[in-house]
């Protein structure tokens, strides 16, 4: 049975200008967790919002455990939790202050929201906080006191927006930690994120979208290999290059690229690690010392150029930025 | 039902914060005693030939223009759950539409009863002595209470639509501050230009002070120049201003609130 179902949703913002959704479907199996892979922009919060029943469509059709979201908003809130891209709780009141106050907006009893609290305080390792207001907490555990917040009624169908942008290492690691442990409880999960190795590790299946439509599904494998895999970059001493890219050649088997400037040559392999192994063994025989070597996975913007042929606006937009702002400073 | 008990968990909330961040109420009521203060010793000689002096005048200004300021601090809490997500997350939530923005304005209603306690009892320290008797000054106080409330939907407004905290905060009290002083609150409006004097009398704030004086027991002697209905009928005419401005922005709140987005 699908939890999630989304046909040709289009909505528009300032008056028609931005197109937001462009016809984006997606449908999400029981059980099962959906990682919306995308840049800013593409289309990835609007999506949720809509269905969680925040935001309207301008058109289309979508159900949320088979609930129509725009004819009975009411009903799939009842079933849905969401947890967004910043921490939306209180920050001035307490961890548990929040969870009660929620508890008691799902319509718990006192009794029944006290005890969730303190429940969901223990699960999420909150317990020594709760009484700290939430503006003392770190980064990750806002987010997991928010997401806390979410599954106050047990919901049926999580939407987690980024649920780690913007958090250290560390409050990532533990943050997909706890939504691991949520789907193995068998809850549905619609997660959207800026990063492939996030989607990687939490979803099942993988839509990229783009410009407000879904330009790739399936499992983080299938999008990694038509991606083209992991990629050999090394960077030599330019007396080195011509025997060098003849080493890469031969063991890569494939015609690799050279970037004169920077002295870098880059070749996809099949094998990574073999293949580094192997390349290090005969570059040693033949005196090669590189000055940089290394394995790259495919990034999400390199998905990007290998999808839609384009690089991420975003990404685009922020290095140009960068750039302005350091020829500012000059 | 069910929308009420919803929005009394939200008053409750606010009534959380306020024990969780006591600066906030302190701030609250240091600013209107302070106010209290200022123009009873700064002003209190102009009204020598007030009866009653200057003071019994003045705290009816006062009480009207602290419960004015109501309209700011709704926006901008309003506006602040925005910027923060808060409002996404209510709205995800099974409660009524309503349940939010009249949560916040009985809260903020209950926050001006202890402001107003605060300032009556300054006023009393420095001179106030209604003269009208318990059940009329009891009027007086609900009729504030009132007015407060009713400015409250009007911030509820303003911060659903601004969304940002601090410019609605400033873009609200340039608006009531003047407000507040283009009338005869502090000083008779008939030393105002003539355009002006029109102005003053049929400003809500004007109306309801002089509403507030005549409940207190004391002769409006700031305004009633131009002989017009508001200033004949301070009382009607507040209430007319209350029921209108709840009337237009109760329903606009709400539904501003449903269609919300950050």
């Amino acid at each position: 049975m699908k939890s999630i179902v989304a046909e040709d949703l289009k909505k528009t913002y300032r008056n028609g200008q931005v197109k937001a959704l462009d016809g984006l479907s997606l449908d999400v199996e029981e059980g099962t967790v959906l990682g919306i892979l995308g840049p800013n922009g593409s289309g990835k919060t609007t999506t949720v919002r809509i269905l969680a029943t925040l935001l309207q469509p301008d058109s289309g059709h979508a159900t949320v455990g088979g609930i129509d979201v725009v004819k009975n908003p009411k009903a799939v809130r009842e079933i849905i939790g969401l947890s967004g891209q910043y921490a939306a709780v209180d920050e001035t009141l307490t961890g548990w202050d929040n969870l009660v106050m929620f508890g008691r907006l799902y319509h718990l009893s006192a009794a029944q929201a006290n005890a969730r609290a303190t429940e969901l305080l223990e699960q999420f390792s909150l317990t020594d906080a709760a009484r700290r207001p939430i503006k003392t907490f770190s980064g990750g555990m806002r987010r997991r006191l928010d997401l806390a917040a979410s599954l106050i009624i047990r919901p049926k169908v999580l939407f987690l927006d980024e649920p780690t942008t913007g958090l250290d290492p560390r409050g990532r690691m533990e943050m997909w930690g706890v939504i691991e442990e949520l789907v193995k409880e068998g809850v549905t999960l619609l997660l959207t994120t800026q990063y492939l190795d996030e989607a990687d590790q939490l979803a099942d299946d993988i839509a990229v979208i783009d410009r407000g439509q879904v330009i790739a599904r399936g499992t983080s494998d299938a999008l990694k290999s038509q991606v083209g895999g992991e990629r050999l970059e090394l960077v030599v001493a330019e007396s080195d290059i011509s025997s060098a890219q003849e080493i890469i050649n031969r063991l890569t088997h494939s015609a690799s690229t050279l970037d004169v400037g920077l002295r870098k040559i880059s070749a996809p392999v099949a094998n990574g690690s073999q293949s580094l192994i192997e390349v290090i063994r005969e570059f040693d025989t033949a005196k090669i010392h590189p000055l940089d070597l290394a394995l790259k996975r495919p990034s999400l913007d390199d998905v990007f150029m290998a999808l839609t042929g384009h690089v991420a606006e975003e990404a685009v937009a922020e290095t140009n930025e960068k750039k302005r702002k350091r020829g500012g400073k000059k | 039902m069910r929308a009420l008990q919803d929005a009394l968990i939200i008053t409750k909330r606010q009534l959380l914060q306020l024990t969780r961040v006591p600066e906030v109420l302190i701030f609250n009521t240091i600013q209107p005693v302070m106010f209290v203060l200022l123009f009873r010793y700064v002003f209190g000689g102009l009204g020598a030939n007030i009866p009653g002096g200057y003071v019994q005048l003045l705290m009816p200004g006062i009480f009207v223009q602290t419960v004015t300021f109501t309209l700011a601090a709704t926006a901008q809490g309003l506006a602040q759950d925005m910027e923060k997500g808060l409002i996404d997350r209510f709205r995800s939530l099974p409660i009524a539409r309503s349940a939010v923005v009249m949560g916040r304005t009985l809260g903020d209603g209950l926050l001006n009863i202890v402001v107003l306690i605060v300032m009556g009892l300054t006023g009393y320290l420095v001179g106030w002595r209604p003269t009208s008797g318990a059940l009329k000054i009891t009027l007086g106080f609900l009729m504030l209470l009132f007015f407060g409330y009713a400015l409250s939907w009007v911030g509820v407004f303003a911060g659903l639509v601004s969304k940002d905290a601090r410019v609605v905060a400033n873009v609200s009290f340039l608006f009531t501050f003047p407000l507040t002083f283009l009338s005869n609150a502090f000083a008779s409006t008939t030393s105002m230009p003539r355009p002006l004097q029109y102005f003053a009398e049929w400003n809500p704030v004007s109306t309801m002070v002089a509403a507030v004086r005549q409940l207190y027991g004391f002769k409006n002697v700031f305004g009633a120049t131009a002989n017009s209905y508001p200033s004949k009928h301070p009382i009607t005419m507040s209430l007319v201003y209350m029921v209108v401005l709840m009337a237009i922005f109760a329903p606009l709140s709400v539904r501003k609130y449903k269609n919300s987005s950050k």
